[in-house]
Formats: C-alpha cells, sequence, structure tokens
C-alpha cells in the first residue's frame, strides 16, 4: 500500500470513529490503534487478575458465611472480568500466552493500586468502596469505546461492578458503627487506601501525554483530573455519613466550582510503585508466576486427555 | 510441552423464546470443558438457559473488505420494501 493510501484510509478510519461507529476485530485499522488497544485491554486483563491476589488473602479468613460468600463471588467476578477482556484482545491478533508472558516477564504493566497490601478485614470493606469506586469510575467512561469487543466487555463488567462497591461500603459502614477498635480498624484502612485510590486516574493532565489520542479513539471520554475530581465529590460525602475522615487536611468544599479542593498527591510514590518498588510487586508476581507454573502439569494433561479422546472416537469411526 | 487450550466461541440463549446470542470467548481443552468453563465464565447470574460452544477456527467469517461486493447490491433494491409501493388512501390494512 502507498502511503497516500495509508494516510486515505486512515483518515476515513478517524471520521468512523468520529461518527460512532463501532470498530470490529477484522476492520482495517491503523497499527498503533491494534498497538494501543492491545496495551491498554491487556493490562486492563492483569489487573483483574493480579487484583484477586489481595483480596483472596481473606477469604478463609472472613468474619461470616455472609461476608465469605460475598468475597467469593466478587473474585470469581473479577476472574471473570480478566477473561472476558483477555479474549477481547485476543480478537486484535495477540495469543492468551504472548499476553501472560508478558505479565510475568514485568513486560507488561497492571494497576499499580494491586500493589498495596490488604492487612486487616477493614481492608476489604476499602478497597471495595474505594478501589472498585474508582474503577468503576474508569470503566463506565469505556462502555462507549470505539473497539467493539472492548465496549461489549465494558458493559457487561459494569452490570456486575456495582455489588462489589456496595459490599465494600457494607463492611466499611459496619465496622464505622462497631466497637471504638472497629471503628479504628475501618479509619485505618481508609487512611491507606485514599491516597492509592486517588493514583488510580494516573497521571495529572498536563503529564499525561497520550490523552489527545485517547480521546479521539475514545478510550479516554473524561480527563484523568476530571474523573479524579469526580471521584472525590462522590466518595467524600459517604465517608461524612458514616463518620470517617478523609485523611487529606487541605480537602475543602469550594463553593464556586461546586466540588472539593484536595491536596497534592504524592506522585514519587506513584512512580515508585509503577516501577516495581511498591509493597507487594514481588509478591504479587511471585503469587502469579508459581499458580502459572504450578498449574502447568493440569493444563497439559487436559490437552492430551482431549487428544486421547479424539482419536478413540476417530478410531470407532474407522 | 507447550500447548495452548484451544478457543472456543460462547453462544448463550438467555430465556425460551429468544435466539442463542454470542456473548464471547474462552479456552478449554475440549468441547465438554467448554460448556463447563462457559457456564462460569458468562451465566454467573442467570444469564442464560442453553449454552452452545464450537471451536473458533471452525467459524468461516465473511471479510469485511469484501463488503461492498457483499452489501451494497442490497442498498438499491427498494421495491423489496412495502414503502416502495403506491396505494390509494383509502386502503388502511395493508
Ligand atoms: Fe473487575
Ligand atoms: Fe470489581
Amino acid at each position: 500500500m502507498s502511503e497516500a493510501q495509508i494516510k486515505s484510509l486512515e483518515e476515513e478510519f478517524e471520521a468512523r470513529i468520529a461518527r460512532d461507529e463501532k470498530i470490529e476485530p477484522k476492520d482495517w485499522m491503523p497499527e498503533k490503534y491494534r498497538k494501543t488497544h492491545i496495551r491498554q485491554m491487556s493490562q486492563h486483563a492483569h489487573s483483574e487478575i493480579v487484583g484477586m491476589l489481595p483480596e483472596g488473602n481473606w477469604i478463609s479468613r472472613a468474619p461470616s458465611l455472609r461476608r465469605k460468600v460475598a468475597l467469593l463471588a466478587k473474585v470469581q467476578d473479577e476472574g471473570g472480568h480478566g477473561l472476558y477482556l483477555y479474549s477481547a484482545t485476543e480478537t486484535l491478533g495477540i495469543t492468551r500466552d504472548e499476553m501472560f508472558q508478558q505479565l510475568h516477564s514485568g513486560k507488561a504493566k497492571y494497576s499499580s493500586i494491586f500493589n498495596y497490601p490488604a492487612v486487616t478485614w477493614a481492608d476489604i470493606g476499602a478497597i471495595g468502596w474505594l478501589v472498585d469506586g474508582a474503577a468503576i469510575i474508569n470503566q463506565v467512561a469505556l462502555c462507549g469505546t470505539s473497539f467493539g469487543p472492548y465496549a461489549r466487555a465494558m458493559v457487561r463488567i459494569c452490570k456486575e461492578e456495582s455489588f462489589h462497591q456496595r459490599q465494600g461500603y457494607e463492611i466499611t459502614l459496619k465496622l464505622a458503627q462497631g466497637t471504638p477498635e472497629q471503628k479504628a480498624m475501618a479509619q485505618d484502612a481508609l487512611n491507606r487506601w485514599w491516597w492509592p485510590s486517588l493514583m488510580m486516574f494516573g497521571p495529572k493532565d498536563d503529564e499525561s501525554p497520550n490523552t489527545a489520542q485517547s480521546m479521539k479513539w475514545k478510550l479516554k471520554r473524561k480527563t484523568n483530573d476530571e474523573l479524579r475530581q469526580q471521584f472525590v465529590d462522590q466518595t467524600v460525602p459517604q465517608a461524612e455519613l458514616i463518620g470517617l475522615t478523609i485523611p487529606d487536611p487541605e480537602l475543602k468544599w469550594n463553593e464556586e466550582k461546586q466540588g472539593y479542593d484536595f491536596g497534592e498527591i504524592d506522585w514519587d510514590e506513584f512512580w515508585q510503585v509503577v516501577k516495581g518498588h511498591g509493597p507487594c510487586n514481588k509478591e504479587r508476581m511471585k503469587a502469579r508466576v508459581s499458580a502459572w507454573e504450578n498449574g502447568e502439569w493440569v493444563r497439559d494433561a487436559a490437552i492430551v486427555y482431549a487428544e486421547k479422546q479424539q482419536d478413540k472416537k476417530l478410531n470407532k469411526a474407522v | 510441552m507447550k500447548k495452548e487450550w484451544p478457543l472456543w466461541e460462547v453462544f448463550v440463549r438467555s430465556k425460551n423464546g429468544l435466539e442463542h446470542r454470542h456473548f464471547g470467548s474462552l479456552h478449554a481443552a475440549d468441547a465438554e470443558m467448554a460448556l463447563e468453563n462457559a457456564r462460569d465464565v458468562y451465566t454467573r447470574r442467570n444469564e442464560g438457559v442453553s449454552i452452545w460452544v464450537v471451536e473458533s477456527k471452525n467459524i468461516t467469517a465473511s471479510n469485511p473488505e469484501h463488503n461492498a461486493e457483499l452489501f451494497e447490491p442490497a442498498q438499491d433494491k427498494v421495491y423489496r420494501h412495502p414503502t416502495f409501493y403506491d396505494l390509494p388512501d383509502e386502503i388502511k390494512h395493508m
């Protein structure tokens, strides 16, 4: 294809997206579109899968059967979200094994929030309330994204997310209404998860060079800072209602902008964790890789069994 | 041995009276496992009463680059639609 031909294909492609048409896997697409989507969608899938680890750790220690079935169902949902997203990404021509390989080798990233530890039961409340809450804001914006398989996966995921946040808030609420020790535990979890949750929206707009491109392809509908503001504005009243304090002395209602002003995020910490130096980066990857390696014999045995069954059928047919 | 489980496409009938609809795909060693996985991945909240799985490699898809030859000829066949025909106003139900 000549350069002029590619250029006109690209213009037609951008125009389709601007008209709100969806792009499907077999449609022509610019290489950059394919690569950007493989990267973002696989990272999204990895985040769902790694996100099971901090919470899965608490399933056996949930304080009641009610909490246990809810947490079990939530963690299973996150596994499901990962699977929807992996299969949506595969439509772009990358294999599942390649994606796992990129995750395990550290080439692919996942959401940094999962590199923080879940140290008490109150953390399970804070994760559902804040982390799933922030994820919902990001994901709702993606339901209208331009790549069909991604948009469809997001619609399914968003439907399932709302219970995640509600069960987390309920856990936090119950602790906040409990003994002084329980309330202190809820406050402590909020203190530790608040800032990392704000970081989930990514760098500030002026340090986010891909925003314009992502807006065009509808990978973003609002900027990082706009989404972060939305999260703060919706979460602060939820904390107040149950008598917890947001750990930010600079937090203040701003009548003029009809939103909260809030303090500066520790961006050094953000980049440290992204680069692999968070409290649990190593532990998470170790757990993930050992699950994959220890399961290898099972995967291999299943294939051999399936092939044998197939052979048996063929032999009978002869 | 490094062999990836094959990919399967999953179709789910959400209730009797409706057709099976494509829900997504998954990996499984064989058809039986594909059905079991499909149940866990795609019907955790009563989304279905029946599941079909078919190995993805068995699906033949049309090529979007041939959309013009395939689908455009139908565009100028307006006589396939009821509004193409002129009837007197007195005729109400036709
Ligand atoms: Fe999720
Ligand atoms: Fe979730």
